[in-house]
């Protein structure tokens, strides 16, 4: 039997590079499958909730309902292209700016009450500023704004928002927030929340989306104080159930932003990318700063002002989908001022005013201005012209909420089941 | 027969080749037509006092062979073959091995003595050959006393060879009484002591029992004790070596002989000669190990629960431990340090003092100041080395606030000796020294940084002077460099190296191109310091690590220029492309991460794999794992359009998931399969066939390096997460394997490594589940998985009553039930109801602490939910 030698390195590191790379490429696989998993898992449960919450618009089902076809297909199409973000980051330029602005679920101008309000509806009071997109993913954050462009690009506290080595958020994870950005206090209110941490909520009802966002924003450390890793505080905003108190409170509660009209959420509404009736928005003198639009200036048009969109055959349209037809342009004016199919045209809305018969639009007496703005990427939305006309004609206001309410309560109690309070 | 074995045995030591070719050829002949009868006539060879005695002992040599083998398959093949083996014949060797003991020739006793244990090492599990220690230990009481000390030697091998369960209780107190009296002071015979010490030395770990009783252990200890003491310095040596191996195996036990022990191990390291002096070093040295552990154990439950409590020895013996430790300091070798294998008193003591440090933290600083004071200015260069050492030794264990005052000092006279003094030695040690400073005391461990804008030029300035020094001192300047670059990664958007970032890497692309970058393995130093100044390098610094990109390719392009080359160069050239290869990795990883990085580096992505493919051609028989896993890297990175370079890469591929040898580069290649996997996704289709082919038959290879196993669960889980429901061809095999598997791994008991090695055997099952469920969700043949659910949930069943699962796999545990509601959606409702424990399980992950547990949790209650409802 031989002595035993007991020698120990002497003057070494312990691990050797190659060790320390084999190990770090396991980290790396880990962490990618992890991410595959979740995508997957994630992929599949928003196909899933697709299919359930929308049987009706199974394409195999009615001939007749001929339009329907279309637009399932496109929503399922938006679904798996709005779950890739990473894929989106691989866009340039304009391209990139198109896929952001489409990715906002827009809510409809409240033009009537919906039934039901006070059992399936939350309402909060909308901060005034810039409603963003605010993506942290690869350890840095962008938000960026409705039309594309960036607003900024920080390191934040939110999962891969900043280049913080701590485990938890991986290179691959992402988060993705729809948020207002409110000037005054530089602060980020998130006012829904798309994906955390690589998991999607886009096929998650407003009910859970608002109990994650709440429970999940504040674990991250995003509404703490900015500091150096974290440049940017965010926010919830309070939300509550759209009852008698709920729609008081939000009217006339305080909040350490500035009002800019209130937001309704349908409960059991899922995250819908464009313009949807299952989220408005409804503002008035008391709550909003900014009831009737402005121009450029800043200063309110005597007359209303519509941008549309001009279609190849002369069609003018608004930005819903399907679009609604508001009238069509003259070949001459089309010529004369050089404007090409896709152009986002200012009209004024002339004395004829809009008409109406059963509920639609049949005529708009449109006077044209010229194009619009170029930061705008969308015409205005249906609802929108028509709240706006209402504002300026006979309003919607508070009480007629508060007076739907109570007629509803008359019929039956009002359960209450979550109480959110941010 | 005999003398045929006799001259063929002769033969097979020939000096002519073709003489000991043909010899060998005969011999391998004659085991393959009748294994017993040339077993026996081995045996009987070693036997014959008659015989020459190299033929003895070859003969020993090749019957040791035939019993044992180091590759774990092989050695089981031969254990099952000498289990079938005639009874008879076993009879005849055992008789013969047995005799031999007694025999006059040193050489052939000790050759019987070895063959004796492997033949225990089979048999004794299997509760075959009762008698043998019975005959061993009636041995023992014989004379003449070459008996004795050949089979207290076999005791030993015996104890090496078996474990302490196989041998009850009573045999062992007979085989330790035997032993303790023949390494007794009593005994006259020196080998016969000699052999009964080394003995001892394997048979501590079956002597659990008796040192549990205070009079057997006072006897065990009292008889090392003396034995340390004895005339015959291999004696000495052997005690200490069983002290040492006392001070792990027994720590607990220690406290009543800890001074004594101090009193001779303190007299061995200051008058014994070198050997014993270590031996005695090590003790302390395995002491502090022992210390550091429970410590850390304390650390980490406030409760300070620990099944050995601390006694806190080197504490109490610090006062005298530290001056001894010290002394050794001085004794240092000229040239050590250009000697690899080098290993002396000053070595080892030093290395014990950086231990005892991180044992006692703080108290350590001030009983070694004095001493770095007093000898670092001094005119002989030992006293200059020795203080040097001393200080770098202790810069791991005590609080910063304790060290920074004394660096804050030392950094200027550190940086000035670097440069200037006149000895290599000193020089290699000031470096090292430098290297911990910014290992330990790194910005984000400490308040004021040790490195301010101030003094950052100076220190890199320097560093890069040094890199020009001999070689050993550049290695060590290279290793301290790696520290400090390391101390700014994820340190913010910017980093004070950002300035020098360029003539950083240019200095060490330098010392790479050194003619004798070879010596003191200092080219491979340099391209570790390129990696970590890479890997932690900023935004700021990533055009530059772009422009390191055709560098790196060019010098490996260099490499693969052909010209004949010797197997001695060959193997450089391989090596300097290993090195290549992984810097490559650690670039295409660091600049994959980033979007904006990324899309300029994949203008080089086709060059980079024509010359990893190279790389892989140019080595015939296997795949070089660092190109592999650079691979895996440009993989991750080129996403879809990695599809371009299967076909040629396909062969690697698949040679390295044969190569079952080198099982990390086999393991490797599988991690490489996922990464493919995930960029090709459905294209990766065509390749399919062949890899899962090779992943189940390396599966029920018992060839294949256990490790491998659980990646290539998780493996199947990439492909059928890539591929969806075209797993289908797979999906029988693989969830039999997996099934297999799964039982294996639900009941388990043993120990701590067992456990973990099962656990990652689980998760590798559960990602496999995982990925398939997921894959073929949403596929119109998910309901071919239906069958296998029962099984699924009844191994989630197992594992979760074993409570012994860790968070990795309950994580994936519970990810799993997600996945099987989600993808079998109502089929799956009932049964996820009837089973026994998903329920409690989903109920403890949903509350469980770790949030990655808590996340897959919330998922799998949200699926549940959907396929109980539906």
């Amino acid at each position: 039997m031989a002595p035993h030698d007991n020698r120990r390195p002497f003057k070494r590191a312990a691990i050797s590079d190659q060790q320390k790379r084999r190990e770090l490429s396991l980290l790396r696989q880990a962490q990618n499958r992890r991410d595959a998993q979740q995508q997957a898992r994630c992929l599949a449960s928003s196909i899933l909730s697709l299919q359930s919450a929308a049987p009706e618009s199974q394409p195999e089902q009615s001939d007749i309902e001929l339009e329907t076809v279309p637009e399932a297909e496109q929503e399922s199409e938006a679904f798996s292209k709005d779950l890739d973000v990473r894929q989106a980051s691989k866009l340039r330029g304009p391209e990139v700016r198109k896929w952001f602005a489409r990715q906002l679920m827009l809510p409809e101008w409240m033009i009537d009450v919906p039934d039901r309000l006070a059992q399936d509806w939350y309402v909060f009071a909308r901060p005034a500023g810039k409603r963003c997109f605010v993506v942290s993913s690869n350890g840095t954050t962008v938000s960026r704004q409705r039309n594309g462009s960036i607003l900024h690009h920080f390191p934040s506290a939110l999962p891969a928002g900043a280049k913080i080595r701590d485990g938890s958020g991986s290179a691959q994870s992402y988060c993705i927030l729809d948020c207002i950005f409110h000037e005054l206090d530089q602060t980020y209110y998130v006012i829904d929340m798309v994906c955390w941490n690589g998991y999607s909520l886009y096929d998650c009802t407003a009910e859970f989306r608002f109990y994650w966002l709440n429970s999940k924003l504040e674990e991250s450390g995003a509404c703490n104080a900015p500091s150096h890793y974290h440049k940017f505080r965010f926010s919830a905003v309070p939300v509550y159930n759209c009852d008698q108190s709920g729609l008081h409170a939000a009217y006339t509660g305080v909040v350490p932003y500035a009002k800019d009209g209130l937001l309704f959420y349908n409960k059991h509404a899922l995250y819908q990318t464009g313009n949807t009736p299952l989220a408005l928005v409804w503002k008035d003198e008391n709550c909003s700063q900014f009831v009737i639009d402005t121009d450029g200036k800043g200063e309110i048009p005597s007359q209303q002002q519509v941008v549309l969109e001009l279609q190849d055959d002369r069609k003018l349209v608004t930005s819903d989908d399907p679009p609604v037809l508001f009238g069509c342009l003259d070949g001459d004016i089309i010529e004369k001022s050089g404007l090409h199919t896709g152009n986002l045209l200012r009209f004024a809305i002339g004395d004829g005013g809009l008409s109406f018969v059963d509920g639609k639009l049949e005529k708009a007496d449109l006077i044209y201005l010229g194009k619009s703005n170029r930061a705008r990427a969308f015409a205005d939305s249906y609802s929108k012209v028509l709240f706006q006309f209402m504002v300026r004609h006979s309003p919607l206001k508070i009480d007629d909420l508060l007076a739907s309410i109570n007629s509803a309560n008359d019929q039956e109690k009002t359960p209450s089941d979550i109480e959110m309070v941010g | 027969m005999a003398m045929e074995v006799t001259q063929v045995l002769l033969n097979a030591q020939s000096i002519d080749g073709a003489v000991r070719k043909n010899a060998e050829d005969s011999l391998k002949q004659f085991q393959e037509q009748n294994l017993p009868v040339f077993l026996v006539s081995l045996s009987g060879e070693l036997a014959n006092e008659e015989k020459p005695v190299e033929t003895r002992k070859l003969a020993g040599l090749v019957l040791k062979n035939a019993l044992d083998a180091k590759e774990q398959h092989r050695k089981f093949e031969l254990v099952q073959r000498w289990l079938s083996l005639d009874g008879n014949a076993k009879s005849q060797i055992k008789a013969c091995l047995l005799k031999t003991l007694t025999s006059p020739v040193s050489d052939a006793r000790s050759t019987a003595s070895q063959v004796i244990a492997k033949v225990a090492g089979i048999e004794l599990p299997h509760k075959q050959w009762p008698e043998l220690i019975g005959s061993l230990l009636s041995n023992v009481h014989q004379l003449p006393a070459q008996a004795k000390q050949a089979t207290l030697e076999t005791l030993g091998y015996l104890c090496e060879e078996v474990s302490p369960d196989v041998i009850d209780q009573d045999q062992v107190n007979k085989i330790l009484t035997a032993v303790v009296q023949g390494m007794s002071s009593s005994e006259g015979n020196t080998d016969v002591r000699l052999a009964a010490t080394r003995a001892l030395y394997n048979a501590l770990g079956f002597a659990q029992a008796n040192f549990s009783n205070d009079m057997e252990r006072d006897y065990i200890m009292r008889v090392v004790c003396e034995a340390t003491l004895s005339p015959e310095v291999r004696i000495r040596q052997a005690a200490f070596e069983c002290l040492v191996s006392i001070s792990s195996t027994y720590y607990e036990k220690l406290a009543p002989y800890i001074q004594d022990i101090f009193n001779i191990t303190a007299k061995a390291v200051r008058e014994d000669e070198e050997p014993v002096a270590l031996q005695a070093i090590e003790f302390w040295s395995s002491i502090c190990d022992e210390e550091i552990d429970i410590l850390e154990e304390y650390g980490g439950n406030f409760t300070g629960d620990s099944d050995i409590p601390c006694f806190y020895f080197i504490k109490q013996a610090l006062p005298a431990l530290v001056p001894m430790l010290l002394e050794t300091l001085l004794k240092q070798e000229e040239d050590q340090d250009q000697d690899e294998g080098a290993w002396n008193i000053a070595m080892a003591g030093g290395t014990c003092l950086g231990l005892v440090a991180r044992t006692v933290g703080d108290d350590i600083v001030p009983l070694v100041v004095p001493f770095i004071e007093e000898n670092i200015s001094k005119q002989d260069w030992r006293q200059r080395e020795a203080a040097t050492y001393a200080f770098g030794s202790i810069l791991e264990g005590p609080s910063p606030e304790k060290l920074i005052p004394l660096v804050n000092v030392a950094l200027t006279f550190m940086l000035s000796a670097l440069t200037k003094d006149p000895n290599s030695h000193v020089k290699d040690t000031t470096a090292w020294t430098l290297g911990r400073i910014f290992e330990f005391l790194r910005g984000s461990v400490v308040d004021s940084p040790i490195i301010s804008q101030a003094n950052c030029q100076q220190i890199i300035t320097v560093l890069l002077q040094s890199m020009k020094d001999t070689p050993n001192v550049a290695e060590k300047a290279c290793g301290a460099l790696y520290f400090l670059a390391q101390g700014y990664e994820e340190m913010g958007p910017s980093s004070p190296l950002t300035p020098f970032f360029q003539e950083i890497v240019q200095s060490l692309l330098t010392v790479t191109h050194r003619e004798d970058a070879g010596e003191s393995r200092l080219r491979t130093a340099a391209y570790e310091t390129l990696n970590e100044v890479v890997r932690c390098s900023t935004d700021e610094t990533a055009p530059l690590v772009l422009q390191l990109v055709p560098v790196i390719m060019m010098e490996l392009h260099n490499t693969l220029e052909g010209q004949k080359l010797s197997s001695d160069e060959r193997e450089k050239q391989s090596e300097l492309q290993g090195l290549l290869c992984g810097c490559l990795q650690v670039i295409i990883q660091k600049l994959g991460a980033s979007e904006p990085t990324k899309y300029v580096f994949m203008q080089y992505a086709d060059q980079i794999m024509g010359l990893f493919l190279r790389v892989f051609a140019c080595r015939s028989a296997t795949v070089h794992e660092e190109a592999m896993l650079a691979i895996g890297a440009l993989a991750y990175a080129t996403g879809a359009d990695f599809a371009k370079y299967m076909p040629e890469f396909y062969r690697y591929l698949e040679m390295g998931l044969q190569n079952f040898e080198e099982y990390q580069v086999c393991a490797v290649t599988v991690g490489v399969v996922g990464d493919i996997s995930r960029a090709l996704e459905e294209k990766i289709v065509p390749y399919c066939d062949g890899i899962m082919t090779q992943l189940l038959k390396n599966l029920s290879s018992n060839q294949l390096h256990r490790s491998v196993k659980p990646p290539i669960f998780s493996c199947f889980g990439d492909i059928a997460l890539a591929v969806g429901e075209y797993f289908e061809k797979y999906l029988m095999w693989a969830m039999s394997a997996l099934q297999s598997a799964a039982e294996l791994s639900t009941h388990i008991a043993g120990d701590d490594e067992l456990v973990e090695y099962t656990n990652s055997l689980r998760n590798g099952i559960l990602e496999a589940y995982s990925g398939i469920f997921q894959g073929f969700k949403n596929s119109p043949k998910t309901q071919l998985l239906i069958p296998y659910a029962p099984h699924i949930l009844q191994f989630l069943d197992g594992i979760y009553m074993e409570k012994d699962m860790d968070d990795v796999v309950m994580k994936t545990a519970i990810g799993v039930l997600g996945d099987l509601a989600d993808t079998l959606g109502s089929h799956a409702g009932s049964m996820i109801q009837q089973s026994v424990s998903s329920k409690d399980f989903l109920n403890e992950c949903l509350s469980s602490e770790d949030l990655m547990i808590k996340e897959s949790a919330e998922w799998a209650k949200l699926a549940i939910s959907r396929a109980i409802s539906v």
